[in-house]
C-alpha cells in the first residue's frame, strides 16, 4: 500500500493546521464554512483508506521511533477493530459542526477549534500502535471535551464538565499505571510486539483491574456511569452527539485493543464479573431511561444500556459476540448520534428537553417525527434496520455463551422498546401540542439526518462489507485470545510474582 | 418436492404494496385521487398474485433473496400454496375495504385521513410480506411492521380510550415478541445454524433431527416461545389486545382485527408449526396436542366471554379470539383433515369475518349505534346490511351452504381422525355458542319492535354496502366451492 502521503498521519496533523488556520479567519459565517471544508477535506485526505484490504493485518502502517532512549514510537496503523471507528470519526465530526450551525453563539471560533482538535485527537486513538502515544491522544481529546461541556453547555455545565473530568482522568490514571507496568514487564510500548507476549497471571490480573476501570469508566458501565448523563445533558448538541458516537467506543474499543490481547488470562478470569457487569448495564440503563422526563436524560441513560449490549458481546469470546459488539458500537455511533442531533434540532425551537414542553409534534413537524420514528426504531433493534443486525449478533453470542446469559438479555431488548416508544409516542401525539408555531426540519437539518438515516439501513439490510472489514481482525483476535488464555493459566502457579520476576529480567 | 424456482417477480406485490403508502401520501390533497391509489394498488397487487397462481397449483415453490444481514439470517421471500392463501386475501379485502373505507371515513369526517391511508397501506405491506416470507427473520421483520404500523390506526381517534387501547395493544404485541419471538429466533439459529422453513412440505422443518435428537426439551422451549411470541393469533392468555383494540375506526378493526393482523397471527403460527418444525419435529415432541387444547380452550372461553357482550364490536372480538383457535386448532391437530380445515378456515373466517364487521360499521354510520340492544327493528331498515350480517353469521355458526361450514367439517373430520373427542367435543359447544350470540342479533333487527327512533334511518352508503355484500357473496361461493382455495393446501399439505 502506497500512497504519495502518510494517510493516518495526515488525518491527525491536518485538522490540527485547519485548527491553527482557523484561528486567523474573522467572522463566525466564514469560522463555520471553514471548519465544514476542512472536515470535508479531512474526509477526502481519508479516502486511501478504502483500499483496506480485508484481512487481519495492520494495515496503512507508520512506524518512527520517537524517543528511542525510551522506546516509544510513532506508530500508527488500522485494522478490523479500529478501521470502521476511524471512518465513524471522519463522518460524524461534519454532522457536529452543521448540527450546531446556529444553535452556538458565543465564541464561536474556539468551540470550532476544539473541534476540530478532537478529530485528531479521536482519530489517534483509534489508529496508535503504541501505549504512549495511545495515551497522548487519550488525554488530548479529554481538554477539549471538557471545554464544550464547560463553555458551551447549559445552566449546570460547571458541575457536569468537571464531573466528566473527574471520573475520567481518574480512569486514566490508572490506565498510565498500566502502560508503565507493561514497559516495564515487557520491554516495550508497542501494542503490537506486546501482543505477542505472555505475562504471569497476577500481574494480568493487576494490569486488567487498571485498565478495565479506565476504560469502564468510559464506556461507561453501570456503577461507573453517573458522569454520563450529567455530561449528556449539559453539553450543546454537537458535544453530545461526539460524546455519544466517538468518546463512548473508545472505553470498548479499548478493551479490544488491550484487554483481550495484552491481558487474555486475566480477561477469561474476570469476564464473568465483566458479563455481569455488562447486564446490569442493560437493565439498570434501560430501567432508569424509562423513568426519565428530560429526552436527553433518556437517550443518555439508553446509552449506557446500549453500550452494555457491546461491552457484553466482548467478554462473551465467540465470535458472533464480537462483531455484534463491533457492530453495536457503529450502530450506537450513528443511531444516538442521530437521536441527539435530532434533540437539538427540537432544543433549538422549544429550549427545554423536557418531554412534557415537546408535545404533539407529529402534526407540525412530521418530517422531524419520521426521522425521530426511524432512529428510534433502530435503537431497539427493530429488524431491517442496523441496530438489529448488532442486537442479534449479541444474542446469538450471548445463547452460544449460555442459556442464562440470553435470557437475561430479553427484558435488556424489551426495556429499550418500551422506553423509545413512551418518548415517542408523547412527542407524536401528546397533547396540548407545543409544536403549533414551529417549522419542520430546514434543509441543513435534513443534510445532517438524511445520513445517519442511510446508513441505518444499509448497515440493516446490506451489512456484508462491514463483516469482511471486520471478521478477520475478529477471528484474529479470538484465534490468538484462544492460544494465549491457556498457555498463561497454566504457567500461572509457578511464577507467583510474575511482574517483578520478569521486570528484574528486563532490567 | 423440487427444489424452489428463483423468482425476481416475487417481489412485486411487495414493490406494489410498498410504494403504495407513498403513493398515498403524495397525493394527499385530493381525496379522490389517494384512495383511488388504493384501489389500484390493490387491484395490481391482486392480479400479480394471480398470475402465480398456476405454478403454484403445479406444485412449484417460488424464492427469492433480497438481502443477506448474516450467512442464515437472510430478507428472503418464498411462496407456497400457504402463502397463496394469505396473499390473495389480502389485497381482495384491502380492495374491499378501502371503498369501505371512502364512505366511513368521509361520512363520519375523520380526521388525519392521510396518515389513516398511509399507515393502512403499510400494514398491507406486511400482510403481504408475511405472506411471503420464507424465513423466521423476514417473517419477523413484517409481523414487526405490522405491529408498528397500525398503532397509529388504533389510537386514531386520540382520546384518551383510544391511547389507552392503542397501549395496550403495542404492549401485548410488541412485548410478546421482543419477550419471546426474539429469543426464539435466536436460540432457533444457535440450534439450527440457520431461520430457512421448509417451504412447499409440512413434513421436516428447520430443525435437523440430530438437533432434535440432542436437545429436546430446549426445542419444546423454543416452540413454546415461539407460540407465546405470535400474540397476534390471539390464542389465550394472549388475546386481550384484541377487544381493546376495537377503539379503532370500525373498517380497521374489519380489515386489520378480522384479516391482516390477527391472520397474519395465525399464519405466522400455522406457518411456524407447518413449515418451521414439520409433522416429524411436531409429533415426536409431542408439541401438537397441548397446542390444540390451548386452542380448544380459547375457542370455548372467548365464545361464553363473546355472549356477554352488547357492544357489538366486542363481541365480533371475542368472535374473533374464538374463531382464531379455529385454524390454531386444525394446524396443530396435525391430521391432514384438521390442517386442511383449519388452513382453509384463514380465508373462510377473513370473508365472513370482515363482512360483521363491514356490517356493525355501516350501523354505526348510519345510527351511531354500537349496541347490540339498540338495533331492535333496524334490519327492515337496512336490510342488505343485516342479510349480510346474516350470512357471515351463518358461516361463523358453521351453517352450509357458507363458507365456515367447510372448515368446520374439516376440523370436525380432523378431530375424529385424531381421536380427540375432547376437542370435538369443544367444537360442537362452539357452534351452539356461536348461534348463541349471532342469532339474537339476527333476530333483534329483523322481529323485534324498535327501542329507539329508527325513523329516518336507510342503508348506508353504496361504497359501504357493495363490499359488504360482495364479501357476504365471496362467503357462500366459498360454501359452494371449497376447492377455491383448498387446492393450494393441497399442494401445500398434502402428506
Amino acid at each position: 500500500m502506497d500512497f504519495a502521503y502518510p494517510v493516518l498521519s495526515s488525518l491527525i496533523v491536518f485538522p490540527l493546521v485547519a485548527a491553527l488556520g482557523l484561528l486567523l479567519v474573522r467572522g463566525d459565517a466564514l469560522v463555520r464554512k471553514v471548519t465544514m471544508v476542512a472536515l470535508i477535506i479531512e474526509i477526502v485526505l481519508a479516502l486511501p483508506l478504502t483500499a483496506y484490504h480485508f484481512n487481519a493485518d495492520f494495515q496503512f502502517v507508520e512506524r518512527l521511533s520517537w524517543v528511542p532512549q525510551w522506546g516509544l514510537e510513532y506508530h500508527l496503523a488500522v485494522d478490523g477493530i479500529s478501521i470502521l471507528m476511524v471512518w465513524l470519526t471522519l463522518f460524524t465530526m461534519p454532522l457536529a459542526v452543521l448540527c450546531s450551525w446556529t444553535g452556538i453563539s458565543k465564541r464561536l471560533k474556539e468551540f470550532h477549534v476544539c473541534l476540530l482538535i478532537m478529530t485528531a485527537a479521536c482519530i489517534g486513538v483509534f489508529t496508535a500502535m503504541d501505549l504512549v502515544l495511545f495515551y497522548v491522544f487519550w488525554e488530548a481529546m479529554l481538554i477539549p471535551m471538557y471545554l464544550l461541556i464547560a463553555v458551551w453547555g447549559g445552566d449546570d455545565r460547571r458541575y457536569a464538565s468537571i464531573k466528566f473530568f473527574l471520573y475520567t482522568l481518574t480512569g486514566s490514571t490508572l490506565l498510565l499505571v498500566a502502560i508503565v507496568a507493561f514497559r516495564i514487564a515487557g520491554g516495550t510500548f508497542s501494542i503490537p510486539d506486546l501482543m505477542t507476549q505472555t505475562f504471569g497471571f497476577r500481574f494480568q490480573c493487576l494490569c486488567f483491574l487498571a485498565m478495565a476501570l479506565a476504560f469502564a469508566i468510559k464506556v461507561p458501565m453501570f456503577p461507573f456511569h453517573t458522569w454520563l448523563p450529567a455530561a449528556h445533558v449539559q453539553a450543546p448538541a454537537a458535544g453530545s452527539v461526539i460524546l455519544a458516537a466517538i468518546l463512548l467506543k473508545m472505553g470498548t474499543y479499548g478493551f479490544l485493543r488491550f484487554c483481550l490481547p495484552l491481558t487474555p488470562a486475566a480477561a477469561e478470569y474476570f469476564a464473568p464479573m465483566m458479563i455481569a457487569v455488562s447486564v446490569a448495564s442493560i437493565l439498570y440503563g434501560g430501567v432508569v431511561a424509562l423513568g426519565q422526563t428530560d429526552i436527553k436524560k433518556l437517550v443518555a441513560y439508553s446509552s449506557v444500556g446500549h453500550m452494555g449490549f457491546v461491552t457484553l458481546g466482548i467478554f462473551l469470546f465467540n465470535q458472533r459476540g464480537v462483531e455484534g459488539a463491533l457492530f453495536q458500537m457503529l450502530n450506537h455511533g450513528v443511531i444516538t448520534g442521530g437521536l441527539f442531533m435530532m434533540i437539538g434540532t427540537v432544543y433549538e425551537r422549544s429550549h427545554s428537553r423536557d418531554i412534557q414542553k415537546n408535545l404533539g409534534l407529529g402534526k407540525y413537524m412530521p418530517a422531524f417525527m419520521f426521522f425521530w420514528g426511524l432512529f428510534s426504531l433502530a435503537s431497539f433493534g427493530f429488524p431491517g434496520t442496523n441496530g438489529f443486525v448488532g442486537e442479534i449478533l449479541v444474542f446469538v453470542g450471548a445463547f452460544n455463551h449460555s442459556l442464562l446469559v440470553g435470557a437475561l438479555l430479553v427484558p435488556g431488548a424489551l426495556l429499550s422498546a418500551a422506553y423509545m416508544f413512551r418518548v415517542g409516542l408523547k412527542m407524536a401525539w401528546g397533547q396540548p401540542s407545543s409544536a403549533k408555531s414551529w417549522s419542520d426540519l430546514c434543509l441543513r437539518e435534513w443534510l445532517f439526518l438524511a445520513g445517519p438515516a442511510v446508513m441505518v439501513f444499509y448497515i440493516g439490510l446490506a451489512p456484508g462489507l462491514f463483516f469482511q472489514m471486520i471478521t478477520p481482525s475478529v477471528d484474529k483476535l479470538l484465534a490468538d485470545y484462544d492460544t494465549r488464555r491457556g498457555a498463561v493459566v497454566d504457567a500461572a502457579p509457578v511464577q507467583t510474582p510474575a511482574p517483578a520476576a520478569t521486570g528484574t529480567e528486563k532490567n | 418436492m423440487s427444489a424452489p424456482i428463483e423468482s425476481a417477480s416475487l417481489l412485486l406485490p411487495l414493490a406494489v404494496t410498498g410504494v403504495a403508502p407513498f403513493a398515498s401520501w403524495l397525493t394527499r390533497h385530493n381525496e379522490n385521487n389517494r384512495e383511488a391509489g388504493s384501489f389500484v394498488a390493490a387491484g395490481l397487487t391482486f392480479l400479480v398474485m394471480l398470475s402465480f397462481v398456476p405454478g403454484i397449483l403445479e406444485g412449484h415453490v417460488y424464492s427469492y433473496t433480497l438481502f443477506t444481514i448474516l450467512p442464515g439470517i437472510t430478507v428472503t421471500f418464498g411462496l407456497d400454496g400457504l402463502g397463496m392463501i394469505f396473499g390473495l386475501i389480502a389485497p381482495l379485502l384491502w380492495g374491499m375495504a378501502t371503498s369501505y373505507n371512502i364512505g366511513y371515513m368521509r361520512g363520519l369526517q375523520e380526521h388525519a385521513q392521510t396518515r389513516y391511508y398511509f399507515c393502512f397501506a403499510v400494514a398491507i405491506f406486511g400482510a403481504v410480506g408475511v405472506a411471503f416470507s420464507a424465513n423466521v427473520f423476514t417473517l419477523y421483520l413484517f409481523y414487526e411492521v405490522i405491529t408498528v404500523f397500525t398503532y397509529p390506526l388504533v389510537a386514531h381517534h386520540q382520546d384518551a380510550e383510544g391511547f389507552a387501547g392503542a397501549r395496550k395493544y403495542l404492549v401485548y404485541l410488541m412485548g410478546t415478541s421482543k419477550l419471546f419471538l426474539l429469543p426464539a429466533m435466536v436460540l432457533t439459529y444457535v440450534l439450527c445454524g440457520t431461520l430457512e422453513m421448509n417451504l412447499g412440505s409440512v413434513l421436516s422443518g428447520m430443525f435437523p433431527a440430530d438437533v432434535v435428537a440432542a436437545h429436546p426439551n430446549l426445542v419444546r422451549l423454543v416452540y413454546a416461545l415461539y407460540i407465546c411470541g405470535l400474540a397476534k393469533a390471539a390464542l389465550m392468555p394472549f388475546h386481550n389486545w384484541l377487544p381493546s383494540a376495537m377503539v379503532a375506526p370500525t373498517p380497521v378493526s374489519a380489515l386489520l382485527h378480522a384479516v391482516a393482523v390477527v391472520k397474519a397471527g395465525v399464519f405466522s403460527m400455522s406457518r411456524i408449526i407447518l413449515s418451521g418444525f414439520g409433522v416429524e419435529t411436531m409429533n415426536s415432541l409431542g408439541l401438537g396436542l397441548p397446542t390444540a387444547y390451548v386452542a380448544a380452550f380459547t375457542i370455548v372461553a372467548a365464545s361464553l366471554i363473546a355472549l356477554t357482550k352488547d357492544d357489538i364490536k366486542a363481541r365480533l372480538a371475542y368472535s374473533t379470539v374464538s374463531q382464531l383457535s379455529y385454524v390454531i386448532i386444525g394446524v396443530s391437530l396435525l391430521t391432514p383433515m384438521a390442517v386442511q380445515g383449519g388452513l382453509l378456515h384463514i380465508a373462510n373466517h377473513a370473508f365472513a369475518k370482515i363482512t360483521l364487521f363491514f356490517g356493525a360499521g355501516a350501523i354505526y354510520v348510519v345510527t351511531h349505534q354500537k349496541k347490540i340492544s339498540q338495533m331492535n327493528g333496524l334490519g327492515r331498515k337496512m336490510p342488505w346490511t343485516f342479510g349480510a350480517f346474516g350470512l357471515a353469521s351463518l358461516s361463523m355458526i358453521g351453517m352450509p351452504p357458507v363458507c365456515g361450514f367447510v372448515s368446520k367439517w374439516y376440523l370436525v373430520n380432523g378431530t375424529l381422525q385424531a381421536g380427540q373427542i375432547v376437542l370435538l367435543v369443544a367444537l360442537l359447544a362452539s357452534t351452539a355458542l356461536n348461534a348463541g350470540y349471532f342469532v339474537p342479533i339476527f333476530y333483534r333487527a329483523f322481529f323485534k319492535a324498535p327501542v329507539i327512533s329508527i325513523d329516518g334511518y336507510k342503508e348506508a352508503p353504496l361504497t359501504m354496502v357493495v363490499p359488504l355484500c360482495f364479501t357476504a357473496l365471496m362467503s357462500v361461493v366459498l360454501g359452494f366451492y371449497p376447492q377455491l382455495f383448498q387446492n393450494f393446501i393441497r399442494v401445500f399439505g398434502n402428506y
